[in-house]
């Protein structure tokens, strides 16, 4: 479980990136945190593995403030995948996965075993192995940086916008992958993206922020499409383009789930009508 | 040419003690020049002021300062410390502006993601910083070696052995064969080193040799 009791963090130089914040996030889930460009996410997120101290308030894991935990040993507890992957770039795939695991204690054997195997289960060929990252794709690097996040088995996971940086079709794939791993691996999740689809699919809560980290609304998808807090929500689900407000239209025998400008979003299946996605289900 | 054949023992010894001559400074440099450029990146107003500095230690033309240098430090003109010093001054004036720009060169978010996966400080610094800024460093340590090995030769001018001893005697005595012989020889050790630099730098850096893999 984490904690945000008051957060507040006004950066040298007097810029006011969170002003007053509170959160709890259960264990197991996962937390989307979105909203405009220089919200404070990113800040908010780096809180709780201390790289940025707040100015006043706590945060906690589990009931222990993070400020009586040593820095090192707690980033080393906590996976963290970061935009564009922040690897590092003089090492090679299996020596990035294997680095926390190491600097933990891990014998470098059981290391690598373990790295071949999130090679696997994050989609990379075995043979990426010895490639150094700017021997590798975007999309190949961002699937390193979610198995090294993973290397140590770590119960928190902290992605900074990590699939950002790829087209719409790996990141599509990136996102099932993402969601099949936590569908067994039950971590607790806090994502950052502007990405508001990406936010309802992986997030169990999401939480839509102004500038300053000021909740604008905190909800499951379901909750935030069905009432939008206010217009700036409204704005930020696409709501009030009439992208989100969907109806049926009977086209050749079969439900097409059409937006309010008359756009095809989807087919409504059996499967899709009995379910209560958010966003119906879109043909893949 | 006959003088080189009947003299290839003394050519030898002043090829040898021209490198011993070299090696010292060179690595005198590099190790002095890293704290001082991690300094000096800390605060803009000491990074202009140690490249500026810097730039005009350079400028002291050499043989003054080996003959004043005895004055301030209280060696003689001859000693190997004398020479040792003035050359680690020179290398150290180029070398600290290139250890600030390969320090600078390193992405600040390769070392925050460093430090989000739990590297502590001096581990940072040794694991990740110091590889990263390898490759700009590399670059530096080539000049200050180069630079070097032909500074050395002045200390012949005062007559500490090295292969600049050959070119002043040569001169001396008419020679040509050498005077000849010094400038070679002291042209190809600074070959040979460079050489060897670079092969030390793909050794120790596999990874910047590695860019022309095809992308699957
Ligand atoms: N180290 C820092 N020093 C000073 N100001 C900072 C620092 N880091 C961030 N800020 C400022 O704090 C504010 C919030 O930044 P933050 O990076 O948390 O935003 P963000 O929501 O992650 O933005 P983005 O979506 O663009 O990544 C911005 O105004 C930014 O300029
Ligand atoms: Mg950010």
């Amino acid at each position: 479980m984490i904690g945000f009791e008051n957060v507040r963090k006004e950066y040298p130089g007097g810029t006011l990136a969170v002003e007053d914040f509170s959160l709890e996030i259960a264990s197991h889930e996962s937390v989307v945190l979105v909203g405009t460009s220089g919200s404070g996410k990113t800040t908010l997120m780096r809180m709780i593995n201390r790289m940025v101290d707040p100015t006043s308030g706590r945060i906690t894991i589990d009931g222990d403030d993070v400020a009586s935990l040593d820095p090192v040993r707690l980033r080393r507890s906590v996976g963290y995948v970061m935009q564009a992957s922040g690897l590092l770039p003089h090492r090679t795939v299996l020596d990035n996965i294997t680095t926390v695991p190491v600097l933990r204690g891990i014998s470098k054997r059981d290391a690598r075993t373990r790295a071949h195997e999130l090679m696997e289960t994050v989609g990379l060929e075995a043979a990426l192995a010895v490639r150094y990252p700017a021997q590798l794709s975007g999309g190949q690097q961002q699937r390193v940086g979610v198995a090294r996040g993973l290397a140590a088995d770590p119960n928190i996971l902290l992605m900074d916008e990590p699939f950002g940086a790829v087209d719409p079709i790996v990141r599509g794939e990136l996102q099932q992958e993402l969601m099949h791993l936590q569908r067994d691996l039950k971590k607790t999740i806090v994502f950052v993206t502007h990405d508001i689809d990406e936010a309802f699919l992986i997030g169990d809560r999401v939480v839509i922020l102004r500038p300053g980290c000021v909740v604008a609304q905190i909800g499951t998808p379901q909750e935030i499409l069905a009432d939008p807090a206010d217009d700036f929500v409204a704005s930020f689900v696409g709501a009030d383009r009439g992208t989100r407000s969907l109806h049926v239209e009977r086209v050749d025998g079969r439900d097409i789930v059409v937006d309010a400008d008359g756009r095809a979003a989807g087919v409504l299946t059996a499967h899709a009508a009995a379910r209560s996605g958010p966003a119906g289900e879109t043909p893949s | 040419m006959s003088w080189v054949l009947e003299n290839l023992d003394l050519i030898a010894a002043r090829t040898g003690s021209h490198l011993l001559q070299a090696l010292p400074p060179i690595l005198v440099a590099l190790a002095l020049s890293l704290p001082l450029a991690k300094l000096a990146n800390s605060q803009g107003w000491l990074r202009t002021g140690v490249t500026t500095t810097s730039g005009l230690l350079y400028a002291i033309p050499s043989l003054p300062l080996f003959v004043l240098l005895p004055g301030i430090i209280g060696t003689s003109v001859r000693s190997p410390l004398n020479i040792a010093i003035a050359l680690s001054l020179y290398g150290l004036a180029l070398m600290v502006p290139a250890a600030s720009d390969a320090f600078r060169s390193v992405s600040r978010d390769v070392l925050s993601s460093a430090t989000a996966q739990g590297y502590a400080p001096t581990a940072r610094f040794f694991q990740v910083e110091l590889p990263l800024a390898g490759p700009v460093l590399l670059a530096g340590v080539r000049v200050v070696a180069v630079s070097t090995i032909s500074l050395v030769t002045v200390g012949g001018v005062l007559g500490v052995p090295s292969l600049g001893m050959l070119f002043v005697d040569g001169f001396r005595r008419g020679i040509i064969a050498e005077i000849a012989a010094g400038v070679v020889l002291t042209a190809v050790l600074a070959v040979l080193t460079d050489a060897l630099l670079v092969l030390l730098g793909r050794a120790l850096m596999p990874w910047t040799r590695q860019r022309s893999v095809r992308r699957p």
